[in-house]
């Protein structure tokens, strides 16, 4: 096992070695804040489970294997517009397709997009609008994680996302993460939204592998920069495979007025841990932060959530979900801060979590810091077993208990999905979840039909 | 009629190591109505959740013949799919799960248990209103989640809804009238007798005379420490009314 500090090395000897490459491979705004990144890498480790915040998941131990980067953007081959035809159902989106981490526009997307907005690669937009890109790029995500610094370091590409002033998107957008590749490969990825005034858009992520053999590491960066009453929904959905690591950041910033909905769905995964960064430093802002994991095998799903409020009168309500099977581990630690000045604020936090078997594990770490009088907050876990009287009464109904625990495991779930925003999205997402529990889901849910046929293939 | 339907036989149980039945033998044939009484803590609802096959409880003895079978041995899904059926005293909310899906699964688990195919869903939803009117249950209680926020009497109601879905052989009603206003027990009442044939059998568990004017029972039975102590017909049930349980806890003790 490599000690943290040379699972870092590893990374500025990549970055030190082929710099050129790496810079001439991207673009200009993004090459800007290498240097200092890389200052910031010096003579420190990734976060491990002596860190505080991380006890559950050491992210060094995540980046110790010998992943490739692909620096020179070498085009890996995937036709991506016969692979991945999104089948969500009751909606149509406008879709994007990130391989790995290059973004691929799909045919219809051009033509669709509303004056102005623009939904693409971010290392070609840094270039046709370098601006816009400097402004924004790394305004949020600090630089002092050494997290996001080794993102910043070794990021070429990603998604820009950008809604003018008083633009309402119809459509939501929706992005699919793909990882495709013959040997372990990492990507590092950027995903930057900036929504001006009373703008409004809604992003549908869905994270999925190619094959369930191959080793993937996915470092994510999510920059949310929110305008004054402005709307913006971000559903995540990851439904990746055993020898997936997931570690992705969400950093956002909301104005006054402005509404914020994260809802971030583990369904199946390796190691995934999600970092949810949410400032509040307008006034009259509201947060819904929700999300559920679902973990069986030696799955493991790791959330982290800190809600800042600084402005006045903003609401924020978090809600995690987990339900844990087999020998998968589960871990959540929320904070909510109120700082001095920010009153009238609301902010509540639930974190509840079913154990469906004796080997599965949760820890929570529910915490409120609050530095104010006027303000209304709660936060709360719990964490237990399937209700022994409900599960008698629908067995004595005639239905098979085995049956009776996964429609009991769904319905626990209701609440989070419940928080979705889009109606027809909704209804699938009640339908992949169920497959979830009924084992079936590792034949691409949400979108594709690529995956879907690898798979298959190979069963 | 010499079939016996059920044929309990010097059943002992109880929970977290403490005896509640204590010998308990019952035979119950085709179109009769039982009625089970006895003062509180008696083993009544002791009785009904064993039958069922509530895992919480422990079986330390006897055996239960249920047309053939021997239902104890059975998990609590293949009682109910062999004509098994307990109306709870408190019927369980279950937020999350809609009446509809609930009501899907189990009808389409006992007919996969018969190898018959799962009904379509025009079958299903024709057979869901056929069977709300017996009870005249509300639409609109059939489309929110189980019991959840269901008053007292419609959670009964929503009890003898799933009987008439299943048309189970037996059916135990574990008082079925506690919380029910005068309209609402003659409704659940009705509903009850309306399900009656010359195949099925009831078990009524009841504090009160009330329900049996509308439930005639043909065998009264007192259920006291754990065992039957007194059979009768129906004047039983209004000699209880008038005088108590007192006079048949001092003939036992």
């Amino acid at each position: 096992m490599s000690t943290p500090v040379n699972s870092l090395t590893q990374y500025i000897e990549l970055y030190t070695t082929h710099k050129a490459d790496i810079n001439a491979n991207s673009a200009p705004a993004l090459n800007a804040l290498r240097p200092q990144a890389l200052s910031q890498l010096t003579d420190t480790a990734l976060p491990h489970t002596d860190t505080e915040g991380y006890e559950r998941t050491s992210i060094a131990e995540m980046f110790a294997p010998d992943f490739g980067v692909n620096i020179m953007r070498m085009n890996i081959p995937v036709d991506v517009a016969a692979s991945f035809r999104c089948d969500v159902p009751n909606i149509s989106t406008l879709l994007g397709i990130v391989v790995n981490d290059s973004f691929h526009p799909t045919a219809t997307l051009h033509n669709k997009l509303h004056d102005g907005v623009i939904f693409g690669s971010l290392c070609k937009n840094a270039t046709t609008h370098s601006e816009l890109v400097a402004k924004h790029y790394g305004s949020l995500a600090p630089l002092t994680n050494p997290s996001v610094a080794l993102n910043t370091l070794l990021c070429q590409d990603g998604v820009l996302i950008y809604v003018p002033k008083s633009v309402k998107l119809e459509k939501p957008l929706q992005l699919v993460n793909i990882f495709s590749s013959p040997a372990p490969l990492a990507a590092f990825r950027r995903i930057l939204v900036v929504l001006e005034d009373d703008a409004e858009a809604r992003l549908l992520i869905c994270d999925h592998a190619q094959d369930n053999e191959q080793q993937y590491l996915a470092s994510q960066v999510i920059e949310v920069i929110m305008g004054r009453n402005s709307i913006f929904d971000l559903y995540d959905i990851e439904d990746s495979s055993p020898n997936t690591r997931r570690h992705s950041m969400l950093y956002a910033s909301q104005s006054d007025g402005s509404n914020l909905l994260v809802n971030g769905m583990t369904l199946e995964c390796g190691t995934t841990r999600n970092d949810y960064n949410i400032q509040l430093p307008g006034s009259h802002a509201e947060t819904t932060l929700a999300g559920m994991a679902i973990a069986s095998g030696t799955q493991h799903v790791d959330n982290n959530s800190q809600v800042t409020h600084t402005g006045c009168s903003s609401k924020s309500n978090q809600l995690f979900k987990y339900v844990i099977d087999d020998n998968a581990t589960g871990a959540f630690e929320g904070g909510i801060l109120v700082a001095p000045g920010a009153q009238y604020t609301e902010a509540y936090q639930s974190n509840r979590n079913l154990l469906a078997s004796t080997g599965a594990r949760m820890h929570t770490k529910p915490q409120l810091e609050i530095y104010n009088d006027d303000v209304k907050c709660s936060h709360g876990a719990t964490t237990g077993q399937l209700d022994g009287e409900a599960l008698f009464y629908m067995r004595s109904r005639g239905i098979p208990e085995s049956e009776a625990r996964t429609m009991l495991m769904q319905a626990f779930m209701t609440d989070v999905i419940d928080t979705v925003r889009i109606p027809g999205l909704c209804e699938r997402l009640h339908y992949l979840v169920d497959k979830r529990f009924q084992g079936g889901l590792r034949q691409c849910g949400s979108c594709g039909s690529s995956c879907h046929d690898t798979k298959t293939k190979q069963q | 009629m010499d079939e016996i339907l059920l044929n309990v036989t010097d059943l002992r149980a109880g929970i977290e190591g403490k005896e509640i039945l204590k010998g308990i033998n019952l035979t119950v044939r085709p179109g009769e109505v039982h009625a089970i009484m006895g003062p509180n803590g008696s083993g009544k609802s002791t009785l009904s959740e064993v039958l069922a096959g509530n895992p919480a409880f422990s079986v330390n003895g006897g055996y239960v013949d249920f047309h053939g079978k021997d239902l104890l041995a059975l998990s609590p899904e293949d009682r109910s799919h062999e004509g098994l059926f307990l109306s709870f005293q408190y019927p369980v909310e279950i937020p999350g799960v809609s009446m509809v899906n609930f009501m899907r699964a189990a009808l389409n688990a006992k007919r996969k248990y018969f190898n018959e195919e799962p009904l379509s869903a025009t079958e299903f939803l024709k057979l869901m209103r056929q069977k709300r009117a017996i009870v005249e249950l509300d639409n609109k209680l059939a489309s929110r989640a189980v019991n959840e926020g269901f008053s007292g009497g419609e959670k009964k109601r929503n009890e003898i809804f799933q009987m008439a879905v299943l048309e189970p052989r037996l059916s135990i009603l574990d008082e079925t009238d506690s919380g029910l206003d005068i309209d609402a027990l003659r409704i659940v009442a009705g509903g009850v007798n309306k399900l009656r044939t010359e195949r099925n059998a009831t078990i009524v568990i009841t504090h009160y005379q009330r329900l049996l004017d509308y439930i005639k029972p043909d065998f009264v039975h007192v259920l006291y420490k754990g065992r039957i102590v007194r059979t009768g017909g129906p004047e039983l049930a209004l000699e209880l009314e008038e005088r108590g349980y007192d006079w048949i806890k001092e003939e036992i003790d």
